[in-house]
């Protein structure tokens, strides 16, 4: 069937094209990443000599090591050199820990991880139901609090409510962990295989020691969960809204279905493609690491990292990070680009 | 509620939040305290950038490099104007004052199980002026380099080790420089096996440890923990604590919960604030200490306004002394009005200055500036020197002189003031080893030009002293304690009516700790606060 076939060729060759495409897309937007970072870091007024020698380093040493950098060269050539480097997957030493950058952020990103997916489920648990309660009962008490919650979220410093949060939890009450990933005496003996304790802790069996890292997480976590939450629960009511004033909704009550199936299985299926998109984003949001967060609660994460290194002119580092992150947002654009296609069956139609 | 009924209603709500408050109550650990065998601090270290010897410059690797390593000689922490014998057991000066011999006790081990002989020694120093990195010029400001240090310095016998400077300095200053850092003792087998390229061991000894002190480093994690551990190889007094652990923790107010609920033993960097809430604890105890570290206003001498010699004396009245160490620096700091911090030979307590604004006037109108002028100040954003900055602007201003503050990051401030492009400026000055010299840069200034290389203090503010800076040189050469003593109290009275520098205040560190701490004793660097005295009850 000649007609058949010149079908498939045609539809594969569409599907490189858009392979390639996408190809092209991520590279242009990694090289864009990278160049801009490169260049305000080079432009920064801060000399990373300086952070290398100290202030009180002879001039002789002060030459050497400028030139050992290689920051005599002009910037399209330190580029180039740099480029040429990730490419082999070199991606440099970080000045201030003399580690391999990438080893360096293969500790901290796990530890950013681990608080920000708690956050996020903590977020989405509570976010996605409350939307939904205050999209149906739109105008009652339940819907002003929802708007109240979602003012504070926007407008609370997270310093401030962290800080309050480990004075009433932590010291006062004495409910949860302090400040830190986990209890000193868990430091010697629970081994830190991926870096996400939790899992570590499980793994090994070590059922005191995940107890005590849920302690330490819950409450970091909660706080990125409720501002996570301001945000979703805001946009649920909203696409909820415009679910349930569409007329599916009325002939499916005219129908004789009930209001819970209406509203779980239709409105909110419907409202999940735009929303789907919403939580991904507040996701990779929080993966770029809270600085702030974890600032107060010294948690030696990913935004911690980066912020060090960005106020020590550490460019190696605050690239391998802006790498990372880049990827991680790359990467959950494509994750929302395919739920939305698995949730929304029109767009999977030519 | 028909329709929310099976999935979220009001019971199962509360239900829901009970429980989970139940459940945390249950999994948070039962006691909030610290092991018994184990020291832990709360300390905010994101400054280490290396554990060698012979590149460390910064506070916090000085403090672990200073617990984890010996050297020759140490300073006398209950009368700093001495030193004692760390593992020298003796030492002479030649009758031309340039060759000094030591000899080291006998029986000494490295951590590692090698034993530690005069070639180590020899070997730490050659290896420092090699790599040549921040703090070489400690060493290498006594002529050697990297092409004559093997012949200037070397063992004479398995024991034995002999150091040739190049002029006849004063003894003190000598053995104040080979008690810094940089003149620590490393295991030259271990370093050696692990080197690579020829490096002398500089990549591994970043990350690793190579020492003899009374503790060892086990692990170092940027940015959250220091874990130190009792050397059973030290030849003195065994450290009480099984353990040391530092925590990084930035955070003020974060350190002084942990404090309070007793996950850390010692707070280090608590703000003046929580440090006067925590006054009235009675299970917390304050310690403090001055440091060799001066914070002072600079006037660069490239502004025209600021060069003229009224000027500079005007803006020394323009200050409120008084206010300044009553308040802003309560604790931290005390007022000091000389470059020479207090504990240093030749130290000056004169305090010549007060806030007086008419006289800063009379003065300003006789460098024919009766209305003032407009001039800027770059700052660092921390306390207490943005308070300190905020309240000079007000006096200033009472002389019709307009302060403009320019804030700034840490790094970014400093290498404005590096480049002289600044009026003013704010910030400090700790000095590298415990020698009168570490802070002869106020003063010193032979290359003026832009290209210079060497930038000390007066050259960044593009002061031309010739008087006060051979009197600089002159007093290192000053082999007589008492004369060299003076030669400095000349100095700083001279600086103290000409220079372009209005001295603040010499910081103090405190640090509070439970009160079951034994033996916690902060030094007069910031490298001396050891924590292998330190024990719990």
């Amino acid at each position: 069937m000649p007609a058949a076939a010149g079908q498939t060729k045609a539809r594969r060759l569409r599907a490189l094209r858009n392979a390639g495409r996408f190809l092209v897309i991520i590279v242009l937007t990694y090289l864009g990443l990278l160049a801009v970072t490169f260049f305000i870091g080079r432009v920064m007024p801060i000399d990373p000599v300086l952070v290398v020698l100290g202030d009180h380093a002879s001039g002789d040493a002060v030459a050497r090591v400028r030139e050992e950098m290689g920051l005599n060269k002009p910037l399209w050539q330190q580029f180039y050199i740099y480029l040429g480097k990730v490419l082999q997957g070199d991606f440099g030493t970080s000045v201030l820990s003399s580690n391999p950058v990438m080893q360096d952020i293969r500790r901290a990103f796990p530890a950013t991880l681990e608080l920000a997916t708690l956050g996020i489920i903590i977020g989405v648990g509570l976010g996605v139901p409350l939307g939904v309660w205050a999209a149906v009962r739109q105008g009652r008490w339940v819907d002003q609090i929802v708007r109240v919650m979602g003012l504070v979220g926007y407008s609370v410093p997270i310093f401030w409510l962290g800080l309050m949060g480990l004075v009433l939890f932590y010291a006062k009450l004495g409910w949860v962990g302090g400040p830190g990933r986990v209890d000193v005496t868990y430091e010697y003996t629970l081994a830190n295989v991926s870096g996400l304790l939790l899992l570590d802790a499980a793994m090994a069996n070590q059922w005191d020691a995940f107890a005590n890292v849920l302690s330490h997480l819950i409450l970091p976590a909660s706080l990125l969960g409720y501002f996570s939450l301001a945000y979703i629960s805001r946009m649920t009511r909203s696409f909820m809204l415009h679910e349930l004033s569409q007329e599916y909704v009325v002939a499916a009550r005219a129908k004789g279905l009930s209001e819970a199936r209406i509203i779980w299985r239709h409105a909110l299926r419907n409202a999940m493609v735009p929303l789907v998109t919403v939580i991904t984003l507040s996701y990779a949001g929080l993966l770029e690491g809270s600085v702030l967060t974890e600032t107060v609660f010294a948690w030696p994460g990913l935004g911690l990292y980066i912020t060090n290194s960005l106020q020590n002119a550490d460019m190696n580092a605050v690239l391998g990070g802006t790498i990372v992150v880049g990827s991680v947002f790359i990467g959950l654009n494509l994750l929302s680009d395919v739920l939305y296609k698995a949730l929304d069956p029109r767009t999977r139609i030519r | 509620m028909r329709y929310l009924k099976p999935v979220l209603n009001r019971r199962v709500l509360v239900a829901a939040v009970a429980s989970t408050f139940a459940w945390a109550a249950g999994v948070t650990s039962a006691v909030a305290a610290t092991p018994k065998d184990t020291l832990v601090l709360a300390f905010a270290f994101d400054d280490i950038i290396t554990m060698d010897p012979a590149e460390v410059f910064e506070i916090s690797g000085s403090e672990v490099v200073n617990n984890t390593y010996d050297r020759l000689v140490r300073l006398d922490l209950s009368d700093t104007s001495r030193l004692v014998n760390d593992i020298a057991k003796s030492w002479t000066i030649s009758a031309d004052g340039k060759t000094f011999s030591f000899e080291i006790k006998p029986g000494l081990k490295f951590a590692s199980g090698n034993p530690l002989t005069a070639e180590d020694v020899a070997f730490s120093f050659q290896r420092a002026v090699i790599l040549d990195k921040g703090p070489a010029f400690i060493l290498g400001q006594f002529g050697f380099t990297k092409d004559n240090v093997k012949d200037k310095i070397k063992a004479t016998g398995p024991l034995t080790l002999t150091l040739d400077v190049d002029k006849a300095y004063a003894p003190s200053f000598v053995l104040n420089c080979l008690s810094a850092d940089v003149a620590s003792v490393v295991d030259k087998k271990l370093l050696l096996s692990n080197e690579v390229a020829g490096d002398l061991g500089y990549a591994w000894l970043k990350t690793h440890y190579a020492g003899s002190g009374p503790l060892k480093l086990r692990e170092w994690r940027a940015n959250e923990v220091v874990a130190l551990e009792r050397n059973d190889n030290y030849y003195g007094t065994k450290a009480p604590l099984a353990r040391v652990l530092y925590r990084h923790v930035k955070e003020s107010s974060t350190q002084r919960l942990l404090l309070e609920k007793g996950d850390v033993d010692i707070a280090r960097n608590l703000s003046p604030q929580d440090l006067a809430a925590l006054a009235g604890n009675k299970d917390i105890i304050s310690s403090s200490a001055p440091k060799g570290t001066v914070y002072y206003i600079s006037l660069n001498q490239k502004n025209p306004n600021l060069a003229k010699p009224e000027v500079r004396e005007a803006l020394k009245w323009l200050l409120d002394y008084s206010a300044i160490g009553d308040t802003l620096i309560k604790n931290i700091g005390i007022i000091d009005q000389n470059f020479l911090p207090k504990g240093l030979l030749g130290a000056s307590t004169a305090m010549p200055y007060k806030l007086d604004v008419d006289k800063a006037k009379a003065l300003l109108v006789k460098a024919g500036l009766p209305n003032g002028f407009k001039v800027t100040i770059d700052m660092r954003t921390i306390q207490p020197v943005q308070g300190i900055t905020e309240s000079f602007q007000q006096t200033a201003k009472r002389a019709g002189i307009d302060v403009e503050i320019i804030p700034g990051d840490g790094k970014q401030v400093l290498t404005k003031y590096r480049a002289r492009t600044h009026d003013m400026y704010i910030g400090q000055w700790g000095a590298d080893y415990w020698d009168p010299h570490s802070n002869a840069t106020f003063v010193q200034n032979s290359d003026n030009s832009d290209e210079a290389k060497a930038k000390p203090l007066a050259w960044r503010n593009a002061w031309v002293v010739p008087e006060l800076d051979k009197m600089a040189d002159a007093a290192v050469l000053e082999r007589d304690t008492a004369r060299r003593k003076k030669m400095y109290e000349d100095m700083q009275a001279e600086f103290r009516k000409t220079s372009p520098f209005i001295m603040l205040f010499q910081q103090v560190e405190v640090a509070d700790a439970r009160s079951n701490v034994v033996g916690f004793k902060l030094g007069p660097t910031f490298g001396s606060n050891y924590m292998f005295t330190v024990s719990k009850k």
